[in-house]
C-alpha cells in the first residue's frame, strides 16, 4: 500500500485542520445544546495531541467530526487535505475508508476474527487491494510485535496484544489521522504506558498524526501537547 | 458478506437454534405439502392417467361419473363434431372388495372402472371377469391372480397384473373390461345400472386444441355435455379444489411462521451487534453491506435447513409402509419448499433493515462497552 494520504499530510505539514467548528443539538422541546463551540484546532503531519477534558465535555464530539463520523453544524474540517466539511454520508463514509484510522475505547475487534483477518476488516469494507492489503497486515503485525499471534482470535490474546491489534487495524488504511478513544482505559498502569509508548513510536515513526483523548492526566506526557476541552470549548 | 460468511463458518452454534426451528418448520411444510401431493394424487390419478384429450359428462352432473349418463345417441352427437378423432366410454363403480385371506369385515376399497380407451400405463382391455389392480391395493393384501369379490353382490374379478398411479378418491382402482364394470354395477348398485352401450363419461381423442374441443362439443349437443380437458377435470373432481385450498392455507400459515421466526431470530442478532455494527461503520463499512450480510447469513441457513428438512422427508417416505398414509414426495414440492423459505427469510431479514440503517457510527466512540 502507498503512503499517499502521509504524502499528502506531508506535503501540506498540516494533517488536521478545524476552523471554528461548532455542534449545536436540538433537543424535543426546541432548546439547543451546543456541544462544541466554535473550535478551532490545527495537528501538523506527525503531531500528537492528549485531547483531556471530564466526562461531557465535547471529546468525542469533537473526536467523532476529526473522524468524519458526525457532520458539523458549522465550520471548517480539513483532514490529509480534504475539506470534509460538506461531505455527505457516503463521502464520509468513503473519506472514514481511506484517511483516518480508530481505536475505540473497548478495542472492538470482531470477535470471529483472527488477529490478521481483524486488520484486513479494513481493507475489506474499504479499496479491496486483496495481495497488498495482506502484505502490509503482515508487516504490521511483525512492526508491532505479533506476528506469532496473526492466527489466534481475540479471545486467545492478552489485553494489551488486542490493543496492539487494535492500533494495527487503524493504520492499515495508512491514514492522515489516527483518532485514539481513552486508549488505555482497560489497561493497568504498567501495560498503559507500554501501549502508549508504542502508540508514540508508531506514529511518529510513520509520521501519522494522532488524537489522543483521555481523562489520563498521567498518559498525556506521551503526547507532543495536551489541548484541553471543557463544556465545549477548547483550550490549549 | 465475507464477513457474514466467516462468522457462520466460525460460530455454527450461534445459528444452531434457527436452524434447528426452520429444520423443523421445512419438515413441516415438505410434509404437509407431500401429504396434499398425496391426497390429490390419490383422488385424481385415475383421471391424469387418461390418454385422450377431453372428458365429457352429461349435463349437471357437476363432473360427478355417479350422476352421468352418456347414451349411445349423445355418444354420436360427440363423435360427430370436428376435431373428435375417436371416443372410448368409461364408467366406474366404488365398493368394497373381500380378499382372500382378510378377515371378512376387513374389506378393501375399490373404485372398478370400465373402460374402451386404456389409460396411460393401464394395458389393453382384460378378458371378461378379468381386472388390472393398481398396485397400492397389494398394501391391503391383493396378489397377482387373486380372485376379488367386490360389493354385496361378491361378484368375482381376477387380477392378472398390477398397474402405477391410477388410484380414483384415495381408493385403489380395478380396471376392466364394460362388460365386467357393466356387469358388477347391476349386481351391486341396482338403482344405477346402465343398459349397453350407456357410459357414464367419455373419453375424447381429438386432433385440436383440447380446450376448442371441449367447448364445441358442449355447443354441438347444445347443452346436453360438460366437457372438460384432462387437467379441468382433475380439477372438477369434487373436493379436489377444497382439499387443495385447505392445504395450502396451512402452507401459508407455515411460511408466515417461518418469516415471523427468521425475522425475530435475526432482530434480536442485529440488537446483539449494535455495538459491532457502530464499530463496523467508522471504519467505513456500509448500511447496505451489513444488511446485505445479514441476508446472506439468513439465506445460508434457511438453505441448510432445507436441506437437511429434505433429507428428513425423504428417510420418512421410505420408512412409512406405502399406502398407509397418502404421502408424495417429489423434488418440486422440496424445491418449492426451500424456494418459499428463501423468500420468508429475505422477507423476515428486511425487518432488521431499519435498525441496521440507524445504527450510528458515532456510537462507537464513546463508549467503554
Amino acid at each position: 500500500m502507498s503512503n499517499t494520504n502521509a504524502a499528502t499530510a506531508t506535503v501540506t505539514g498540516t494533517a488536521l485542520e478545524l476552523t471554528d467548528v461548532r455542534k449545536v443539538y436540538t433537543l424535543g422541546d426546541g432548546s439547543e445544546v451546543v456541544a462544541l463551540a466554535d473550535a478551532s484546532l490545527t495537528l501538523t503531519s506527525d503531531e500528537m495531541i492528549a485531547l483531556v477534558g471530564p466526562s461531557g465535555s465535547g471529546k468525542t464530539t469533537l473526536c467523532s467530526i476529526a473522524g468524519g463520523i458526525l457532520s458539523a453544524t458549522s465550520g471548517s474540517i480539513v483532514v490529509g487535505g480534504e475539506d470534509i466539511s460538506g461531505h455527505s454520508a457516503k463521502e464520509l463514509t468513503k473519506f472514514r475508508q481511506e484517511k483516518v484510522g480508530f481505536v475505540f475505547q473497548s478495542v472492538n475487534l470482531v470477535p470471529f476474527l483472527t488477529a490478521r483477518e481483524n486488520l484486513l476488516v479494513v481493507d475489506e469494507l474499504g479499496r479491496r487491494t486483496g495481495g497488498p492489503a495482506r502484505e502490509r497486515a503482515d508487516q504490521l503485525l511483525e512492526e508491532l510485535g505479533l506476528a506469532d499471534r496473526a492466527k489466534n482470535l481475540p479471545s486467545q490474546l492478552s489485553g494489551g496484544q488486542r490493543q496492539r491489534v487494535a492500533i494495527g487495524r487503524a493504520l492499515m488504511n495508512d491514514p492522515a489521522l489516527v483518532l485514539f478513544d481513552e486508549p488505555t482505559s482497560a489497561l493497568d498502569t504498567h501495560l498503559g504506558e507500554q501501549v502508549m509508548e508504542l502508540i508514540r513510536q508508531e506514529m511518529k515513526t510513520r509520521g501519522i498524526a494522532a488524537i489522543v483523548v483521555t481523562h489520563d492526566e498521567r498518559i498525556t506526557h506521551y503526547c507532543d501537547r495536551s489541548v484541553h476541552i471543557v463544556d465545549g470549548y477548547l483550550q490549549s | 458478506m465475507k464477513l457474514a460468511l466467516l462468522e457462520l463458518v466460525r460460530r455454527p452454534g450461534r445459528f444452531a437454534t434457527a436452524a434447528v426451528i426452520l429444520t423443523l418448520i421445512a419438515v413441516l411444510l415438505m410434509f404437509l405439502g407431500g401429504l396434499l401431493d398425496g391426497l390429490i394424487s390419490s383422488s385424481t390419478n385415475a383421471i391424469k392417467a387418461q390418454s385422450g384429450d377431453v372428458i365429457v359428462y352429461s349435463e349437471s352432473s357437476q363432473a360427478s361419473f355417479l350422476r352421468s349418463r352418456i347414451d349411445p345417441e349423445l355418444r354420436s352427437t360427440v363423435e360427430s363434431v370436428p376435431g373428435v378423432e375417436s371416443t372410448g366410454g368409461i364408467g366406474i363403480v366404488q365398493l368394497g372388495a373381500r380378499i382372500p385371506g382378510n378377515g371378512p369385515r376387513d374389506l378393501a376399497s375399490v373404485a372398478l372402472f370400465g373402460y374402451e380407451i386404456p389409460p396411460n400405463g393401464v394395458p389393453d382391455i382384460p378378458a371378461d371377469g378379468e381386472v388390472w389392480a393398481d398396485e397400492v391395493l397389494k398394501a391391503d393384501g391383493v396378489r397377482d391372480g387373486m380372485e376379488l369379490l367386490l360389493g354385496p353382490a361378491r361378484s368375482p374379478v381376477t387380477v392378472i397384473g398390477f398397474v402405477k398411479d391410477t388410484t380414483f378418491n384415495g381408493q385403489g382402482s380395478l380396471w376392466a373390461s364394460p362388460a365386467t364394470w357393466r356387469s358388477v354395477l347391476a349386481d351391486n348398485r341396482p338403482d344405477a345400472q346402465l343398459a349397453d352401450g350407456v357410459f357414464q363419461a367419455l373419453i375424447v381423442v381429438g386432433d385440436a386444441d383440447p380446450a376448442a374441443i371441449a367447448a364445441d362439443i358442449d355447443a354441438t349437443t347444445e347443452d346436453a355435455t360438460e366437457s372438460f380437458t384432462v387437467p379441468e377435470a382433475v380439477k372438477a373432481i369434487p373436493g379436489v379444489e377444497e382439499q387443495q385450498g385447505v392445504f395450502n392455507q396451512i402452507i401459508g400459515v407455515t411460511v408466515v411462521i417461518a418469516l415471523v421466526v427468521i425475522a425475530l431470530f435475526f432482530a434480536l442478532l442485529t440488537v446483539e451487534r449494535t455495538s459491532l455494527y457502530g464499530v463496523l461503520k467508522a471504519l467505513g463499512a456500509m448500511s447496505r453491506t451489513i444488511f446485505l450480510g445479514l441476508v446472506a447469513q439468513a439465506t445460508v441457513v434457511t438453505l441448510v435447513a432445507g436441506v437437511i428438512a429434505a433429507g428428513l422427508v425423504l428417510i420418512l417416505d421410505a420408512i412409512i409402509p406405502p399406502g398407509a398414509i397418502p404421502l408424495d414426495v417429489s423434488a418440486s414440492r422440496i424445491i418449492t419448499s426451500i424456494v418459499l423459505l428463501l423468500v420468508a427469510a429475505v422477507v423476515g431479514c428486511s425487518f432488521s433493515l431499519r435498525r441496521v440503517l440507524r445504527v450510528d457510527p458515532a456510537s462507537a466512540i464513546g463508549t467503554g462497552s
